[in-house]
């Protein structure tokens, strides 16, 4: 059994792989770097840092991306 | 000859900016804002789906190479959330250009103009080149070009109403005391407007209801591109004055007894 943890990611609860990095994560979910942005505990983390940072319990993570709009 | 359209220090080669919300098909999308002569397509911030129902990155459809990407702060109604907005869209890597909106009010998405101007002394502080959306109010203009904003983008009437251009002599003289230049932002209906707009001397105009919710998006594209044009042309040949009693076109000399 993997270790899990709850984190909270655009506003939904989520159990991903406990000490999981920022850019297994986007892996997890298929989405690729260079078209995603990512906040964690709002505080934007470049790309080049992604694989740098670990998730604890009861993080808040947004993944934004553009959109259309006016 | 016109002068070069310069916002922020980039020289763009069309005075009309497009939305990309609100059409039916990326496909449509596309082909109207090809048919717009646009370079400057404005795009909006929101989180991805990880479900993938809904459609997904713009990017996908809009190649950054051919178009500038034009992000907005749109829905947010503070300067905290338009602030954190703009920096999330200059992460995404194309420029550090932001349409900086701060809404005030639902039902009318009128700027809420306290708001903007302390939203746009951050981003400015933070060496972003922001084009303020805002109302025909010259003070808020003013204050936003000493703020440093790149633009002032005042409306001609509200987002997505398609009323056209309600204040045309507080827009003028928004355009004649700036020295930035002024985009009319919002509530052109259709393409009379826009070029009515134009004639004003402003320097540019963003749409995108207007074209998306017309019945042919690409035919609209068309007309705007070319009411653009001639809107320009005509306030830069400089129009004939009004009378209100008639002046004949042919000589009054020379008819037969």
């Amino acid at each position: 059994m993997v270790d899990t943890v709850e984190i909270v990611v655009n506003g939904a609860p989520r159990r991903v792989t406990a000490g999981a990095t920022l850019l297994e994560l986007l892996g997890v979910w298929s989405l690729d770097p260079r078209g995603v942005v990512v906040e964690h505990n709002r505080r934007i983390v470049r790309r080049p840092a992604l694989g740098d940072v670990r998730v604890n319990p009861g993080d808040a993570i947004e993944l934004v991306q553009f959109v259309g709009g006016g | 000859m016109d002068t070069p359209f310069v916002v922020g220090g980039r020289t763009f080669r069309s005075r009309l900016m497009i939305g990309t919300g609100k059409y039916g098909d990326p496909e449509t999308m596309v082909r109207a804002i090809e048919a717009t002569g646009a370079e400057v397509v404005t795009v909006a911030v929101r989180r991805v789906d990880l479900d993938r129902t809904a459609e997904g990155s713009i990017l996908r459809h809009l190649d950054p190479a051919r178009f500038f990407l034009l992000a907005n702060t749109a829905g947010c109604y503070s300067a905290d959330d338009a602030v954190r907005y703009a920096r999330l869209a200059r992460e995404a890597g194309f420029n550090d250009f932001v349409k900086l909106e701060v809404i005030g009010d639902q039902e009318t998405l009128l700027p809420d103009v306290a708001g903007l101007l302390e939203a746009a002394r951050t981003l400015v502080a933070e060496g972003f080149k922001v084009l303020a959306y805002t109302n025909e109010d010259l003070i808020t203009a003013l204050r936003l070009e000493e703020a440093g904003c790149a633009a002032v983008m005042p409306l001609a009437s509200p987002i997505g109403s398609g009323l056209g251009l309600l204040n045309p002599v507080s827009v003028r003289t928004i355009k004649r005391r700036l020295s930035v230049p002024v985009i009319v932002d919002a509530g052109v209906g259709t393409a009379s407007d826009a070029c009515v707009t134009m004639e004003q001397g402003v320097d540019g105009i963003l749409m995108n209801t207007a074209v998306a919710s017309a019945r042919d998006p690409v035919l609209m594209g068309r007309a705007m591109r070319l009411a653009v044009e001639s809107g320009r042309a005509a306030y830069l040949a400089g129009r004939m004055p009004k009378r209100e009693v008639a002046v004949p076109s042919s000589p009054t000399e020379g008819m037969l007894d």
